[in-house]
């Protein structure tokens, strides 16, 4: 019994029964698969995320993401800035860079960027950690103070996408959001 | 120092108090005895405590009800976390560690005293802990990720707890070199000591880890460390994070063998393949890790998959072979008791009614199909930027550790209670349903939670409505409904834990006595268990047609469930 010695006390000499090898090999291998699936998906997958990361000062990186928007801010027609909800709607370049800044309690500013088309996203947070979730399309990652992460992000579809913060970051954690919209 | 004259010098452990147990046969030191009480004891109120909370935060996430104010909120759940995933765990484990030790291996207690020491701090960093949250200066939850500060007093707590279990674990170790030194057991440690022993050694790194992380942080509360880097914290803190929960892994894997041996008289098939599996966590587990690291910035593809894989799987694999192992030494016994007709005679005619049993098969099989699948998805690479930090995680966890955990720790109470209080089991009726009530409950809190984080529901959330936020966005319907089914399986769960909760308080104050003679266990334990089985994993029966068929449903719905993920990542915007 599990709880008795082992009565054979020469246990580590036994042979191991069919069943439980054959258990053992495929648990063996069916690992491998997964381990070496994850490096092929480096190869054959289009979703891998980035490790492209730099340290910056929570405050020069606000002073960059100010600037970008104040660069890119989309006009209306009559040439008005473009602002929802007091927030700067910006048009960042095809290709090019776009800084999202997360800090309580709010992803600032809102993105428009075309359906397709990559863009360098650049996320960091101005004071605590907080966690990108963007939805419905449910792609999720943390964001640190003090550490800009560079990701290249291709839409694939249209349409106005929700950023909601799920890393609790205080009080006012629930009402955190932001907004990326995907234009065809 | 004037000396006193005790007369003869007694040699160490001549003075130790013994009790044969006539159910079990096992010899029973007083000191272990008591040690083990104060320690489930403990565990008890802090699940009740902890449940409570965990209650009130599921009927807040059930978005037709929203129980708590925000603020009351994540206040209660940064006290649910610590209370159940800490405290009653912890706590049950020293219990769990001492009666693998001592009680089984029939020897006294190495060092009573500083077991009791070990003991009381861990009580004081408890309730510390919870004087700190309600305070409400601490509300940083379980993880309490910098550079968001709690109050000095919360790490402080966390501290004395770390030590005090540090202390007791020691104290196991001790007692092994007791009985080793006693000649109290023949030959090899029995596999469910095996167990214990891999969860006390997975215990010391773990919470060294934990000190590494908190001291700093500790000082840092007090100012007099200028700053904590947030993404080494978080790397050093899931070191104690995820490794502690092998701890949990290790302890109920070996309760599952222990009620098995207890209940039908189940004995290892293999003795080398199920220590070969323990083994396998000790060595790999260590990296497990940097499962929470998936999606942060900074971290090499190359250090995810080597660390999240625990190199290539092999604690995966640990675990797998266990979930053979364990319903193949149970179907191996039921043949032997008789029970050989078809495929599931031995499942079917299992004594189900004995809730020690009943708990310890539903823990193992939630375990192994929410809990460990979900786990190994989760911690993949690349599918975990589909499910970081939504409400999958907790989903995932709670199909670990209270399917899993918990429920094998509440199956082992109803042995603990006979054989160490010496009390029978108080309204057998009502504990022949609650392994059932609370495992079904929190099954469902598990899928309903892992369903609803599929959906983008982010954890630790008050109002997935939106309401109040300046871009509101609309989760699916679908995602309301889950929350909601959450909510309901949480009622049911909590009903689990309260008729818990009552049954063993209850039997321990007010159970039938068994320490008199004639007194009959209404649970009992198996006819057989008694006597030294003779060989094991050879009696010529190994053929174990049914735990083929559950095994290769289990694999079945792994590969599935692992596919079905990829092909939903596929579908998500590109991103590198």
């Amino acid at each position: 019994m599990a709880i008795n010695p082992p009565s054979n006390r020469l246990w580590w000499k036994e042979p191991i029964h069919g069943i439980e090898l054959g258990w053992i090999v495929i648990a063996f291998l069916w690992g491998l698969f997964m381990f070496f699936f994850m490096i092929a998906w480096h190869f054959i997958g289009n979703q891998n995320l980035s490790s492209e990361t730099y340290r910056i000062r929570p405050e020069a990186y606000q002073e960059k993401v100010e600037a970008f928007a104040e660069e890119f801010q989309a006009t209306d027609a009559a040439g008005e800035p473009l602002e929802e909800d007091g927030v700067p709607v910006v048009r960042p370049p095809v290709g090019g860079d776009a800084y999202i800044l997360a800090r309580l309690w709010e992803f600032w500013p809102i993105l428009e960027l075309k359906k397709g088309e990559s863009y360098r996203i650049h996320i960091s947070s101005a004071d605590w950690q907080h966690g990108f979730s963007m939805q419905p399309t449910n792609i999720n990652i943390s964001v640190h103070p003090g550490y800009e992460h560079v990701i290249t992000l291709t839409p694939t579809g249209s349409g106005d996408f929700g950023i909601v913060c799920n890393e609790f970051c205080g009080i006012g954690h629930h009402t955190m959001t932001g907004r990326i919209r995907v234009v065809e | 120092m004037t000396t006193v004259d005790h007369g003869a010098v007694p040699a160490a452990g001549a003075d130790a108090q013994y009790r044969i147990c006539r159910f079990s046969g096992l010899r029973i030191e007083s000191n272990a005895e008591r040690l083990i009480k104060v320690n489930a004891v403990a565990a008890v109120l802090f699940l009740a405590l902890g449940g409570l909370m965990g209650l009130m935060v599921a009927l807040t996430r059930w978005p037709a009800v929203q129980l708590l104010p925000a603020e009351w909120f994540y206040l209660v759940l940064t006290g649910h976390g610590a209370n159940v995933l800490l405290f009653w765990i912890i706590f049950f484990e020293i219990a769990v560690l001492y009666f693998a030790s001592a009680v089984i291996l029939g020897c006294r207690l190495a060092a009573p005293r500083i077991a009791w020491l070990g003991f009381v701090l861990m009580v004081v960093g408890a309730v510390m802990a919870n004087y700190a949250v309600l305070r409400g200066d601490s509300t940083v939850m379980f993880t309490s990720y910098p550079p968001m500060q709690a109050s000095q007093w919360f790490y402080l707590s966390l501290i004395i707890f770390a030590v005090g279990a540090l202390v007791s674990v020691m104290i196991f170790f001790a007692t092994l070199v007791v009985a080793k030194a006693e000649n109290t057991y023949d030959g090899s440690v029995p596999l469910v000591t095996f167990g214990a022993i891999t969860a006390g050694i997975i215990a010391v790194f773990t919470l060294a880890s934990g000190a590494i992380i908190l001291i700093p942080t500790w000082l840092w509360s007090l100012g007099l460390i200028s700053n904590i880097d947030t993404l080494m914290y978080k790397v050093v803190w899931w070191g104690m994070g995820h490794s502690s929960q092998q701890i949990n892994v290790s302890a109920h894997v070996s309760i599952w063998y222990a009620i098995g041996a207890m209940v039908v008289g189940a004995k290892p098939l293999s003795e080398k393949v199920s220590r070969m599996a323990f083994f396998m966590y000790i060595l790999f587990l260590q990296l497990a890790s940097a499962h929470h690291i998936l999606a942060e910035p900074g971290m090499s593809s190359t250090w995810k998959i080597v660390n999240t894989s625990y190199m290539m799987y092999l604690a995966v694999m640990g675990s797998m072979i266990h979930g053979l192992t364990v319903p193949g030494a149970i179907e191996a016994a039921q043949r032997r008791n008789g029970f050989t007709r078809g495929a599931f005679e031995w499942l079917r005619k299992a004594p189900w009614g004995n809730p020690a049993f009943a708990g310890m098969f539903l823990s193992l099989v939630m375990f192994g199909f929410i809990g460990g699948i979900s786990g190994v998805v989760l911690g993949t690479e690349q599918l975990n930027v589909l499910m970081h930090n939504t409400i999958y995680v907790p989903g995932h966890f709670h199909g670990t550790v209270v399917a899993g955990t918990t429920l094998a720790f509440m199956a082992m109470t109803y042995l603990v209670v006979p054989l160490i209080f010496q009390r029978d089991i108080l309204w057998p009726g009502l504990a022949k349903w609650q392994p059932f009530v609370f495992g079904i409950g929190a099954g469902g809190i598990s899928l309903f939670m892992m369903g609803a984080g599929t959906l983008g529901v982010p954890r630790r959330h008050w109002d997935i409505s939106l309401a109040d936020a300046a871009h509101p966005f609309e989760f699916p319907a679908a995602a309301y409904l889950m929350m909601g089914l959450n909510g309901i399986s949480a009622l049911l769960a909590a009903l689990g834990g309260v008729m818990f909760i009552v049954i063993v308080v209850g039997s321990i104050l007010a159970g039938p006595r068994l320490d008199r003679a004639g007194a009959k266990l209404t649970f009992p334990l198996h006819d057989k268990s008694r006597e030294a089985v003779s060989e094991y994993g050879s009696h010529g029966t190994l053929k174990l047609p049914g735990t083929l068929i559950l095994v290769g449903i289990f694999f079945a719905s792994f590969v599935l469930y692992y596919f079905v993920n990829w092909k939903y990542l596929s579908e998500l915007w590109l991103f590198r």
